[in-house]
């Protein structure tokens, strides 16, 4: 059974100054360091992705966007305002949301209540619209609406994680492995999702990925980690086509 | 028959009092994790802000309805004792946080003591007395000599508790702070990540709290009369152990292990002996912790994320 993610096929023009702008940004955990001077830009309307292996870095970033842990050097810019030592929730009141590393599902919640939990922002001023539109993108949460999230599937939770981080209507969505051993036709069905967005309401979407192939097919362009480092970048096809990319990421892997 | 009646509906009352006082050791816990040892100095310090007011309404502002009194009595500890919970979690708690694990439990060791000496100094050492306020009582049932009966007071614990405990369900399950509070309980970054001020949200777990025990420092003094500054340490104790039977961190369970507590400790006292009332209800609590090791309504350790 294959499911066929279509590449990229649009660019987008980067005018005026990116969305998202992480400047030589160090992270540590305690006296060990995760990130090495990392920069990122993301433009609006881009669908940009992270790509690496196992304990690059990638979540550190994610996080590090978010304030925690707190990047010791460098700077993180959202819309050309200095976030980077920002406590979380507020960043997140600027309307960044993430699907993080895991899901975070709140287990002891119902669907409908993780889902307002991602509307708190608005207190749940648009929660009938939106919580409709979750249900056109994924219709398995309209099912599991009063089932509790720790006992969803993983590809429904993963699901649920997107369509939380959806409801706070968020300029740029971060998501953290979604394709995480999740079957390849829900993984198409979520990168689907994830395109439509971007295509018919010019969602900004950064997006981190082991899972390098549909990563790269689905993004405008991508940057890869190495070691806390970004060593290479360019646009999705560009980096599909890389020999260095397909030997570290590729080969071998579905085509 | 008319013992066991009599005895259930003392218990009842009993049990309504530890349980309020039990929610709140139960909501501190299940948010960070932290058995609050000061919660029960908290409720005593909240029965004698009742008691101070109660006597300045009553002896000093002439109310004369002992109803309204204690209504604005209860009202006014809920809010200071409230206050005084915000204030010690901000200076006692708060900086120990990502600390290590027993940091916070010592610091709440520490702050029971300075709240009892507080008030042994303040009030002193002896029982403080408030004149008898509702006496009456009714008679339910009586036979072979033996009334069974209610008392106004208890009638007033029962329905009081009764009322709050559907409000501050309510508040818990259907509100947006209740929704925050549930969702720190079970992950605090991803409830950050959602722009939830998470030490808002702690912060206002530790008023209500308070303002539960606060009305049961209130009841505890109408009941009883009289209070002192060692009160905190006994029904504390009871409380913490209601919450811990129940299931810690489970707010059905604080109730329920409230009621059980106040329900064995008084057909203990009323079958066997009073002096070993207390010995009864810690051994059962030993008997269902070996069998239930999460309480009675406490859920698994593991569960799937
Ligand atoms: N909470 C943490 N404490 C200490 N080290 C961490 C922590 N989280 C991640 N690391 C380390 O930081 C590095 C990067 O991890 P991570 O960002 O999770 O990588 P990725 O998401 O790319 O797999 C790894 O070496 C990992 O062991
Ligand atoms: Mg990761």
């Amino acid at each position: 059974m294959t499911a066929v993610i279509e590449t990229q096929d649009t660019t987008v023009a980067k005018v005026g100054p990116p969305l998202l702008k992480v400047e030589g940004v160090k992270t540590y955990y305690g006296n060990i360091i995760a990130l090495k001077g990392v920069d990122v830009d993301v433009y609006p309307g881009e669908i940009v992705t992270l790509i690496g292996a196992n304990g690059a870095g990638k979540s550190t970033l994610m996080m590090t966007i978010f304030g925690n842990p707190q990047a010791r050097e460098g700077r993180v810019l959202f819309d050309g305002r200095d976030i980077t030592r920002m406590p979380s929730h507020e960043i997140a009141r600027l309307r960044i949301a993430q699907s993080p590393e895991g899901r975070r599902i709140f287990p002891r919640m119902t669907v409908l209540e993780n889902l307002q939990m991602g509307a708190s922002l608005d207190k749940l001023k648009y929660f009938n619209d939106d919580v409709e539109r979750m249900f056109t993108l994924f219709p398995r949460l309209k099912e599991r609406l009063t089932q509790r999230g720790g006992t969803l599937s993983g590809g429904e939770q993963q699901m649920l994680a997107i369509a939380r981080a959806l409801m706070a209507r968020p300029r740029l969505l971060m998501l953290d492995e979604p394709s995480l051993g999740l079957a390849p036709l829900i993984v198409k069905q979520i990168f689907d999702a994830v395109r439509d967005l971007n295509r018919t309401e010019g969602l900004t979407v950064f997006l981190v990925e082991q899972n390098a192939f549909h990563a790269l097919k689905l993004a405008h362009r991508g940057y890869v980690m190495v070691n806390g480092l970004v060593t290479l970048s360019g646009t999705g096809q560009e980096l599909l086509a890389n020999p260095e990319v397909r030997a570290a990421y590729l080969e071998g892997g579905r085509h | 028959m008319e013992l066991f009646l009599q005895q259930f509906i003392n218990g009842v009352t009993l049990g309504s009092i530890y349980g309020l006082i039990a929610i709140g050791y139960t909501m501190v816990f299940g948010i960070i994790g932290m058995v609050n040892f000061s919660h029960g100095d908290v409720f005593m310090v909240s029965s004698f802000i009742a008691l101070i007011f109660f006597l300045v309404l009553t002896t000093w502002l002439g109310v004369a309805s002992v109803a309204l009194a204690l209504l604005i009595v209860m009202v006014i500890s809920m809010v200071l004792t409230g206050l005084m919970s915000w204030t010690i979690e901000r200076v006692a708690y708060r900086p120990l946080r990502g600390s290590f694990r027993l940091a916070p439990l010592i610091s709440a060791i520490g702050m029971s003591i300075v709240l009892s000496n507080f008030i042994q100094v303040a009030q002193g050492p002896r029982n403080k007395p408030v004149p008898p306020m509702v006496t009456e009582s009714i008679a339910l049932w009586e036979r072979n000599g033996f009334t069974v009966s209610v008392s106004y007071k208890q009638l007033i614990i029962i329905a009081v508790t009764a009322v709050l405990l559907a409000c501050f369900w309510f508040l818990v399950q259907k509100t947006s702070l209740g929704r925050a509070q549930r969702a720190c309980e079970q992950d605090r970054k991803m409830a950050a990540l959602l722009g939830i001020n998470v030490d808002r949200t702690i912060s206002l777990t530790f008023v209500m709290g308070a303002a539960l025990a606060a009305v049961a420092g209130t009841l505890f003094l109408m009941y009883y009369g009289v209070v002192n500054f060692s009160d905190g340490f006994v029904p504390g104790v009871k409380a913490f152990t209601a919450a811990v039977l129940g299931g810690i961190g489970s707010l059905p369970g604080a109730v329920l292990g409230g009621l059980l507590i106040g329900l064995i400790e008084t057909f203990w006292s009323g079958y066997f002996s009073i002096d070993y009332k207390d010995v009864a209800a810690f051994s059962i609590l030993a008997i269902v912790l070996i069998f239930m090791p999460q309480g009675i309504l406490g859920r698994p350790e593991v569960e799937k994320v």
